[in-house]
């Protein structure tokens, strides 16, 4: 369905600043704190113990359910300890590992367009594939529910939106035939018959980049598409509703829809898998007016960003603060010595002139500029008064799941209310709710069923007294 | 009394028994169709600790007793004061919080065996409502800590006092499709 109404924000890019040198390299950390959760939410569960030695590519750590990815050692080896850290999502357990500098690798290249679809999605997952935009989402479930529903149609995230990130921007310029690649590797995995690229009208040298690879792939699968530039375009169902016309309906994934969406950056590691080198790398942007020289780099998993930012020339004068992500949907980080994760696309060193301070905040005046730029056309205001009332009934009619925490209802606010900041604590309330009730669903069942046991126990007790009593008699009579 | 008289007020009592009738019709449509749907409502709202401090077997038998109105809706610790507020809603009672004669607040607790000190008796295999415990006679028991409900009702029949209850940390549930 198209819409009318204006969706989403057209923001200053600040990209110019990071993506005009080519992509650096981050040394390699001395010590790698590998992060068991990379950015999911979910921790993997760690396969080695202090002292272990692991290559380059061993598997240190093994994804227990959909909502978790395997992780690879980045460096060569021996594992000092497993313990909690900060990472860039708060605090959580760590693998660190010591590196000898030796940089022995484990490489087990895949034979893939001879590989069975679904053997093909299992080594993906194994080799710890997980979305590069900034989610981390597992790959390995995406693909298999798009097999499931047979989806079709793989599109590939171009669209950087967020002011300030050009990861994928340098990634898709440097690494082109990598992204080819990988969108090839998916679509045999997932069943798809055609791929289509999202690139964002604003990055003509990354669309001639991939337009040239294109070409020279020889694959007529794969086409190209632009997107406006506004943000938040590349939200994935903003995104496939622009580029297929499909609106993934409310409460569904997009594979039901016949699609699978997946970021360009996903798709060059898809490339590196099948070259046998397992997900232990990703490009990160550092940038702001905080830091020196700011550029993209590649950087191992679990390097400390304090190492990024020395890379790029260290610090300049005064750094007011560091941010994991955009500066529209990123997490203030509290110290420099957090490790980089797969969810880590750029590091804000931000300066008091990158950042609109936010002014005091006033009472809602139901003025409506925030329903006008919500990309998924809630309606904000109604959202609030759910809030402040803390009425979760309020709060799930007016739709705070499908609530993509862009930001644009708090850059368009008069009055200045923190809005997404009070959604963003609402869903994870709701999310807190929805996790008691299906604890609670676990345990009825739980409790019904060892009534029913003990039941049927105490039921075969008493026929097993009555059998024997019968036969007492039956000899003694 | 005339004939038309008499036929007018049969047709008065009939008239009204008509809408009478429909009028109950109407009041019996808005209560729910048995008292086990409303007890499975009621019971939706419950915790399932299977504790037992509402004096009642388990969260199902206190949903029939207060479906029934011999319960109120005061009776669940482990609910808290929200619980007690969303039953009084639901069946418009007044609401009133958490009688402290049922039981303390408190927050989520799991029990923890003491592997060392446990004899392997199975005792407290059955207590558990909910079959959180794992062991067998002789063998050492262990409680799977993401199924307790912190009901502390394996408790009292251990011989040797072995389980302790600790603060439960907080995990995020996840249905897994």
């Amino acid at each position: 369905m198209a819409h009318n109404r204006p969706r989403g924000l057209e923001l200053p890019a600040h990209k110019a600043v990071a993506s005009t040198a080519p992509i650096g390299t981050a040394p390699a950390p001395s010590v790698a704190a590998l992060a068991l959760d990379q950015g999911s939410g979910r921790a993997a569960r760690a396969v080695v113990a202090p002292g272990d030695r692991v290559r380059v590519g061993t598997r240190i750590a093994v994804a227990t359910d959909p909502s978790t990815t395997s992780v690879h050692a980045p460096v060569a080896g021996r594992v000092l300890a497993i313990e909690t850290r900060p990472t860039p999502s708060g605090d959580g357990p760590c693998i660190l590992i010591e590196n000898d500098g030796s940089d022995e690798r484990e490489a087990a290249p895949l034979a893939w367009p001879g590989l069975e679809p679904a053997a093909l999605v299992a080594a993906l997952g194994d080799a710890g594939m997980a979305g590069y935009g900034g989610a981390a989402f597992p790959a390995a479930p995406k693909l298999a529910a798009a097999r499931r529903h047979a989806a079709r149609h793989l599109v590939l995230n171009g669209a950087e939106c967020e002011p300030w990130i050009c990861c994928d921007d340098a990634l898709m310029r440097a690494r082109a035939h990598d992204v080819v690649l990988g969108a090839q590797v998916l679509m045999h995995a997932m069943g798809a018959e055609r791929c289509t690229v999202a690139i964002q009208d604003d990055k003509p040298e990354a669309t001639a980049a991939v337009q040239a690879a294109v070409e020279a792939a020889a694959d007529a699968r794969i086409a190209i598409a632009a997107v406006s530039a506004c943000y938040p375009a590349g939200a994935e169902r903003l995104l496939l509703e622009a580029v297929t016309g499909i609106e993934v309906p409310h409460g569904t994934w997009p594979s039901t829809s016949g699609l699978l969406c997946q970021n360009v950056g996903t798709a060059a590691a898809a490339a590196g898998v099948v070259r046998g080198e397992p997900v232990t790398s990703r490009v990160v942007t550092v940038t702001g007016s905080g830091v020196a020289r700011p550029g993209n780099l590649y950087a191992r998993l679990g390097t400390p960003v304090s190492t990024l930012v020395e890379a790029c020339g260290g610090y300049t004068d005064r750094p007011l603060r560091l941010i994991a992500g955009g500066s529209m949907m990123g997490r203030a980080l509290a110290t420099d010595e957090v490790p980089v994760t797969l969810a880590l696309n750029c590091l804000l060193v931000a300066t008091a002139g990158d950042l609109v301070e936010r002014g005091t905040e006033y009472a809602c005046i139901r003025c409506g500029d925030c329903a006008d730029v919500c990309p998924t056309r809630l309606l904000p205001q109604q959202l609030l008064r759910g809030v402040v009332a803390n009425d979760p009934d309020v709060l799930e009619r007016h739709g705070l799941t499908d609530c993509i925490e862009c930001g644009c209802c708090d850059y368009v606010c008069p009055s200045a209310i923190p809005l997404t900041a009070r959604f963003r604590a609402a869903r994870a309330e709701a999310r807190v709710r929805e996790s008691a009730r299906w604890r609670a669903d676990d345990l009825r069942d739980r409790y019904a069923r060892h009534g029913q046991r003990l039941e049927a126990a105490s039921e075969a007790e008493r026929r097993a007294f009555e059998n024997a009593r019968d036969r007492a008699r039956g000899q003694g009579g | 009394m005339s004939a038309a008289d008499i036929a007018g007020a049969a047709l008065l009592a009939g008239g009204l028994a008509v809408a009478l009738g429909a009028a109950l019709r109407r009041i019996v449509a808005h209560l729910p169709a048995d008292a086990g749907a409303l007890a499975a409502r009621i019971d939706a709202l419950l915790p399932q600790t299977q504790c037992g401090r509402c004096t009642y077997a388990g969260c199902r038998p206190y949903a029939e007793a207060i479906a029934r109105g011999e319960a109120g809706t005061d009776q669940c610790p482990p609910g808290g004061d929200d619980t007690a507020r969303a039953l009084a809603a639901l069946l418009g009672r007044e609401p009133r919080p958490v009688n402290p004669a049922y039981g303390e607040i408190e927050g989520p607790l799991v029990a923890l065996i003491d592997e060392a000190r446990c004899i392997g008796c199975a005792r407290c295999l059955p207590a558990c409502p909910v079959d959180a415990i794992v062991g067998a006679k002789k063998r050492m028991h262990t409680v799977i800590a993401d199924l307790c409900t912190g009901c502390e009702l394996c408790l009292p029949p251990c011989p040797v006092d072995c389980i302790a209850m600790l603060p439960a940390p907080a995990v995020e549930h996840r249905r897994v499709a």
